[in-house]
């Protein structure tokens, strides 16, 4: 009676079959009454679980619904007066023939090169950088604050410096590229035209490799000393030791790390956005700024709806196959 | 003792790095930096650069240092306005979802309950969803409501806040999970055992022991917040607007003031990035804690 086995606690949310009142029990406040650990997890879940249903759950319902509907500006007053219009969104956004179609699908096939090259980017840079600074040196310290600045920067503030940088007559890498080095006979447009593709990752890029490093170094820090020695006594060297031991123990870390890459980047509305505005050139043009144009600017949320479903199907496929492929990721989504 | 001060030098340890690794690692780092600062180096020269320099060809070495546009920039737009908007908007936003993630994350880490896998998944999915697919809907349920109630949700900050926690909610319950799961279970099952209430364990013995997590969850809440640019494009009014819009406002100017647009741009990213560098111990674990473990 004095002392509550442990395993009561943990198991509290079963039923309770002790007295009514936690008073009753004797009286004594250290028995916790079970009565009202009962509930408890739903109340403290109260208010995150209206807020889920406030900002996500129903949101996403309705997104679902919206894209059955023939959602034109003359119904954004009351959408649920739109009249129903079974699958023809969908119909419109795969119909890879018709404009609207076409340009989904070209934009779909640019995020996807664009999300692999930038992830793949990442990574390498992060996971070298991260290598680099495993042993201690002068300026460690530093050197990881200032790799940390591209990642704490306000998104809109690093990338309209970026702007700034590729701009055809005034910018830093037109400057550097033919006044300085001549490398290009006349200066490039970067923010208009194919060039766009590589001024988008690269702004990609450099926002986005310190969140590889900083998960990577912390992977890192878990490998035993003892592994390295051992493999150093054998007569590995430097590089058998990275591809025998640091790569392998990293794999957990990688395959969690690449796929929050892969949907952050892939997801990524900020920087195409301030980097081009609402329409995006062609070579950029990536999806989620995509849907918004088709939405927000020819104002058919239907048919914006329509992709929005299609881009979350898309994801859930990827992640799903992701996470089964995966025996970490399964770790991960279970917790 | 001369034998002693030679000994380092004499026994290297067997993983001593091969000269080599050191060039590379020399060249690798070098070049990185570069990359890293070379917008950082423009935004802070060109921010104290003269009209003329920012409108010409590109100059390394600034022509003449001024700090007028740093006085400019609060009379081209409303910055000031701006500032206030993304304070209160991405402060009030973090303080919500850090308070309900708080309750939520120990309900998750503490207790078993029916349900408790389809809250933990669906969290954990709607962080990784875009944006865009809450957007349309709630941009058409404000609207709606605006006209039924006539409560303007829509263009106002209290709105702008709730499709904030779209992205700050789930983040923090998901990283607050992980950091109650590191407190030991001992140190709240003694206190539940010693008299204290569950919701006293929480405050007395969880939130404490999770002090780092809980700022670093905060500091990162904040800075996405700070940061969004996709809700408040479409969200906000004349009134309202952020900064991450009203930065754009610069660029629609008939001149292009370059140096100003940089000075803005700083003085809009110093709060961020200093608390960043200031919990940056913190911060790197609370945001490694759930990828690593």
């Amino acid at each position: 009676m004095t002392t509550t086995p442990t395993t009561t606690v943990e198991r509290s949310a079963e039923p309770a079959v002790g007295p009514k009142s936690p008073k009753a029990a004797g009286g004594r406040a250290r028995r916790p009454g079970r009565i009202r650990r009962f509930g408890l997890p739903y109340l403290l879940l109260l208010p995150a679980l209206v807020l889920e249903l406030l900002v996500h759950l129903v949101p996403m319902a309705m997104g679902i619904l919206m894209s059955f509907k023939q959602l034109t500006r003359l119904f954004l007053r009351d959408w649920t007066t739109a009249p129903w219009s079974g699958l023809d969104n969908f119909k419109v956004a795969v119909d890879f023939d018709g404009a609207i179609g076409e340009a989904l699908l070209k934009s779909f096939v640019t995020t996807c090169l664009f999300t692999v090259s930038s992830v793949a980017l990442c990574w390498v840079i992060g996971t070298a950088a991260a290598v680099f600074m495993q042993e201690s040196f002068k300026g460690r310290g530093l050197l990881r604050a200032l790799f940390l600045v591209p990642y704490a920067l306000p998104v809109y503030a690093a990338v309209i410096t970026w702007v700034f940088l590729f701009q055809h007559d005034n910018g830093l890498v037109n400057h550097v590229l033919h006044d300085q080095l001549g490398i290009t006979d006349k200066p490039s447009f970067w923010l208009i035209g194919d060039n766009s593709f590589i001024a988008l990752l690269t702004v990609s890029v450099w926002k986005g490799w310190p969140f590889a490093f900083l998960i990577v170094m912390a992977g890192l820090q878990n490998i035993s000393k003892d592994l390295y020695e051992a493999a150093a006594l054998d007569g590995a060297g430097m590089w058998q030791q990275l591809r025998r031991i640091t790569l392998p123990s990293l794999r957990p870390v990688n395959q969690v790390l690449v796929l929050v890459l892969f949907l952050w980047t892939f997801n990524d509305f900020n920087t195409p956005y301030v980097m081009f505005g609402k329409a995006a050139p062609g070579a950029a043009d990536l999806i989620s700024v995509h849907i918004y144009q088709a939405s927000f600017v020819t104002w058919d949320f239907g048919t914006g709806s329509a992709m929005s479903v299609l881009l979350l199907l898309f994801l859930l496929v990827v992640t799903g196959v992701y996470l089964v492929l995966t025996s970490r990721g399964r770790k991960t989504a279970d917790v | 003792m001369s034998d002693t001060q030679l000994a380092p030098a004499r026994f290297r340890s067997p993983s001593a790095p091969p000269r080599s690794f050191l060039w590379s690692r020399r060249i690798f780092l070098t070049l990185l930096a570069g990359f890293v600062l070379l917008p950082v180096y423009v935004m802070v020269s060109s921010s104290l650069k003269p009209l003329q320099d920012v409108q010409g060809a590109f100059r390394w070495i600034p022509s003449s240092l001024t700090i007028r546009p740093y006085i400019d920039i609060w009379s081209t737009v409303p910055l000031a306005r701006y500032f206030m908007n993304s304070l209160v908007v991405a402060g009030v936003a973090t303080v919500c979802s850090v308070v309900v993630a708080v309750f939520a994350a120990y309900a998750v880490s503490r207790y078993r309950f029916r349900g408790k896998r389809v809250f933990t998944v669906t969290v954990l999915s709607t962080q990784m969803l875009p944006g865009i697919l809450f957007l349309l809907p709630l941009f058409l349920i404000y609207v709606n409501i605006g006209n039924a109630t006539g409560i303007a949700l829509f263009g106002s900050r209290g709105g702008l806040i709730l499709t904030y926690m779209t992205f700050t909610l789930p983040f923090s319950i998901w990283m607050l999970i992980g950091y109650f799961e590191s407190v030991p279970r001992d140190l709240d099952e003694a206190a539940l055992v010693d008299g204290c209430g569950p919701i006293g364990a929480l405050f007395r013995i969880i939130v404490p022991a999770a002090i780092p997590g809980i700022v670093a969850v905060a500091v990162y809440a904040f800075m996405t917040a700070w940061g969004e640019v996709l809700f408040a494009s479409v969200m906000t009014n004349d009134t309202t607007r952020t900064l991450s819009v009203g930065l754009g406002a610069y660029a629609n100017l008939n001149d292009v003031y370059w140096n100003q647009i940089m000075a803005a741009s700083l003085v809009v990213s110093v709060p961020v990035v200093a608390g960043f560098l200031l919990l940056q111990r913190y911060l790197v674990t609370g945001l490694t804690a759930g990828a690593v473990k």
